[in-house]
């Protein structure tokens, strides 16, 4: 019992106070791809720092709503780094699969939804209305693509696919798994507001997804809500990188190996944002019209890698 | 069909009732109209092809008794011009609409009306073009009688935009402020999901008072206010009016001074069109093409700053010539440096464009057909994207193009695509210009004292600016004194394309075809 409190205060304060700096290694390395400078990989504790500080604006037209969704956005995520395993395969809620974090990030996408909808501007609507369409392309996906991995490992808790495939990586030997790594990494860059779905960097009102319901926040609400979203980055990245590469990751909950684990992670990582920023400087946005057709792209791919596991024992 | 020739029109003058029909230079005929005989004139031109491309009026009660309206016509390609000089009677402050047979003449003749207090009559569009809701009715700021006014009180009248109905329709109100540092303008979008199906534009937020300012600024200063009419298009601006009054006063500009004016434009063009491919695409996600034109753009404006002593190319044009470094450049020097960062640029945009995601992006995106193109009498680089072939540094030289051959890049597509892709071929050509001139560029002063201005005389200065043609229309009213000017920036030809490109496009491509045309809200109001 006092492992997992441990346990689950350990992983929101590394997910927690390491999301900032995720979204800024990501930056910084964006920038230098593309010849820039750029801002120090600390600059997202700066900017918190700031915003935290400023007074918060609040339009007089909006309900309850607006106020609470940054709080219900930072809630959810710190639940949904408890629940996935990030410095150990056994996590502070066992029972936990896939479906509960599903229903968190959609928890956090309705109420952003409505908060946009609710300070009334246009833009506000305009991001809800093409964010619920996005999510309802991509969530399915997400689901899909871990039952891939949760029907190999025969589990569908988190902790229990890491744990089965990091004793018998074997498993993984498997094209489903390529399959539903591709998918889930498409779905990534969808639910996280990334490039060719929604670009992150935009100042123009019109085209923006994620961007277009904030809009309205500022001071400590935005601060949160900033926060929150770099949790989201946090999140799914260590998904990609502990459920689908689960070497390294510790089951027990000690402090040397859960130190190795962190180590393993923050490689992980390093890889996965290199990555992430290299793809990001050579593709351009897609027009909204064609987001549907990557998304339902990888729906097929985390479709073929289902079957996958049925056709290749 | 054959050329136009002047002698047609002069004809065509003649025929309509004018009297006093003189040759102001080698490509414009004018003569005087009484307002009455406009229309025909209009109709005899326009089978000719050429329409109205300037109108504007002066205040000449004090002189004449009367107004004083100005009416360029001219085929696209601005040679031949007929000016046509009208006289509009004082009382009746009414003159013959052109409207329906001009779309240019009927946003002239709005701004007269909102800016003079005459009546276009005929006109099917009785809203405000250039005033606000909240300047009150019966003030008409460019009348010489008016008492200028500081501060309004808003009349809380609404502009009466058109409104679009039916089952799923949105409107989506944009600006006039912006979430980045853009300068300020309304745009009304009536959408039915994600599909723009009407766009209304209203601009006028940033009136300065510009052509009212050069009646009353010192005479010498007035260049330097030239300039600030679009800060991107300072020696464009600068030289159409300086070609204005060296035209009013007789005045001969040295050879020198007018390569190096061919040089002053050209780094204008080129720095503007980097900083356009880089923006342009920057807003299909393309972050790295953006980085590196606005690096090289950063390069040119320094470049710029060590041969004309300004980073925006201001107050190297001056009335008789040139001035400041530019003068005693070394032209070779500079057309090697323009290369270097030209082939730079160019490498970059290939980058951009080979990406085909990027592609996919400009192509087909905010079409404007070469007949839509025509009916709105598009001008410069925009019409050349839709297939208008006009170019005034080809088709009406002026400093020292007539000596250059000019390759003028004409695209048909009529998309985001092929503005991007005349932007490169200007580009090209402005790199290809400077170094031509800096091989035949002669030694030899660059400016002489400009001559006393001949009281009550008019003359029009015509320059291919890097957005298109840029008219200043002249009227002394002493030796060094200005009765009016009239400015005309493409921007404000080209907005309302800007409605009819966005159409059946979908609302987040909206900046992509507005940075495309990149029009200068400055520009627009004056």
């Amino acid at each position: 019992m006092i492992t997992d409190v441990v346990l689950a205060l350990a992983q929101a304060l590394v997910g927690a106070a390491g999301a900032p700096l995720l979204a800024g290694v990501l930056r910084t390395l964006k920038a230098r791809l593309m010849g820039r400078r750029g801002p120090s990989p600390w600059q997202p504790y700066a900017d918190l720092r700031k915003l935290l500080r400023k007074e918060a604006v609040v339009s007089t037209t909006t309900s309850w709503v607006f106020r609470v969704t940054p709080y219900v956005l930072v809630a959810t995520m710190l639940v949904a780094i408890v629940v996935v395993p990030v410095v150990a395969s056994r996590t502070a809620l066992p029972f936990a699969g896939i479906i509960l974090l599903m229903y968190l990030f959609l928890l956090g996408t309705f109420f952003l939804a409505l908060a946009g909808l609710d300070s009334g501007s246009a833009f506000g609507g305009m991001g809800s209305s093409r964010e619920v369409a996005v999510a309802a392309l991509a969530e399915p996906t997400v689901i899909l693509a871990v039952f891939a991995l949760a029907l190999r490992a025969d589990t569908t808790t988190l902790g229990g696919i890491v744990e089965r495939f990091a004793r018998e990586p074997l498993l993984a030997a498997n094209p489903g798994h390529l399959l539903a790594f591709a998918a889930f990494f498409i779905v990534m860059l969808a639910e996280t507001g990334r490039l060719p779905v929604d670009n992150p960097a935009t100042h123009l009102e019109l085209t923006m997804i994620h961007e277009a319901m904030v809009l309205e926040y500022s001071g400590r609400y935005l601060a949160l809500v900033e926060w929150a979203a770099a949790m989201k980055l946090f999140v799914f990245l260590t998904l990609l990188a502990n459920l689908f590469f689960p070497w390294g990751v510790p089951d027990i909950v000690e402090p040397v190996p859960v130190l190795l684990g962190l180590l393993a992670l923050a490689g992980k990582l390093a890889v996965l944002t290199v990555a992430l920023a290299g793809l990001e400087t050579i593709i351009a946005k897609l027009r909204l019209f064609r987001v549907p057709e990557l998304l339902a792209g990888s729906f097929a791919l985390a479709l073929l890698s289902v079957t996958a596991v049925f056709l290749v024992p | 069909m054959a050329l136009l020739t002047l002698d047609d029109l002069a004809q065509a003058l003649v025929e309509a009732g004018a009297h006093g029909i003189a040759t102001r230079d080698a490509f414009t005929v004018e003569g005087r109209l009484p307002a009455a005989a406009l229309p025909a004139l209009a109709d005899r031109l326009a089978p000719l092809g050429a329409v109205c491309q300037f109108l504007a009026a002066a205040d000449t009660r004090d002189r004449s008794g009367d107004f004083t309206l100005a009416c360029a016509f001219a085929p696209p390609a601005l040679r031949p011009r007929a000016l046509a000089l009208v006289s509009v009677d004082a009382a009746a402050a009414r003159f013959p609409s052109l409207a329906t047979r001009s779309f240019a003449a009927s946003r002239f003749e709005r701004e007269i009306r909102d800016l003079f207090g005459l009546t276009p009559r005929g006109h099917p569009d009785p809203r405000r073009l250039a005033l606000h809701q909240f300047w009150p009715e019966g003030y008409h700021p460019l009348r010489r009688d008016v008492a200028l006014r500081g501060e309004f009180a808003d009349a809380g009248q609404p502009f009466p935009f058109r409104r679009v109905e039916g089952e799923g329709i949105f409107e989506i109100t944009v600006g006039p402020v912006h979430a980045g540092i853009i300068e300020p303008g309304h745009f009304r979008f009536s959408v039915e999901g994600e599909t723009i199906v009407n766009l209304e534009t209203r601009l006028g937020f940033v009136h300065k008072g510009t052509e009212k300012l050069f009646e009353t600024l010192p005479f010498e200063r007035t260049p330097e206010l030239a300039e600030r009419v679009s800060g991107d298009t300072s020696a464009g601006h600068a030289l159409a009016y300086c070609q204005a009054l060296e035209t009013l006063a007789g005045c001969e500009v040295p050879p020198r001074a007018r390569w190096l004016r061919v040089v002053l434009l050209e780094l204008e063009r080129l720095y503007n069109h980097v900083a356009d491919v880089g923006m342009i695409v920057n807003d299909t996600g393309f972050a790295f093409g953006h980085a590196h034109c606005f690096r090289i753009r950063e390069e040119l404006c320094r470049l710029n700053a060590r041969v004309a002593g300004h980073r925006l190319l201001r107050g190297a044009v001056v009335p008789g010539g040139v001035a400041g470094p530019i003068a005693g450049a070394a032209l070779g020097e500079l057309a090697s440096a323009v290369e270097a960062l030209t082939a730079e640029f160019e490498e970059i945009a290939r980058l951009s464009l080979d990406n085909t995601m990027v592609l996919e992006r400009l192509q087909g995106t905010g079409r404007l057909t070469e007949q839509t193109a025509r009916e709105l009498q598009v001008v410069g680089l925009v019409g050349r994207a839709s297939g208008i072939d006009a170019d005034c540094r080809r088709d009406a030289p002026f400093a020292a193009y007539g000596e250059l051959d000019v390759r003028v890049a004409v695209y048909a597509t009529g998309d985001v695509w092929a503005r991007t892709m005349v932007r490169l071929d200007e580009a090209r050509e402005a790199a290809r210009l400077i170094r031509a001139a800096a091989g035949r560029t002669p030694e030899g002063p660059t400016r002489v004292a400009l001559p006393p201005l001949p009281a009550g005389s008019q003359a029009f200065g015509v320059v291919e600016a890097w957005r298109g043609p840029v008219w200043h229309w002249v009227v002394a009213d002493g030796p060094a004194t200005l009765r009016r000017v009239k400015i005309v920036d493409p921007s404000f030809r080209n907005w309302p394309a800007l409605e009819y490109a966005v159409l059946k496009n979908i609302v987040p491509d909206f900046p992509l075809c507005n940075k495309s045309f990149n029009l200068s809200y400055s520009g627009n109001d004056l």
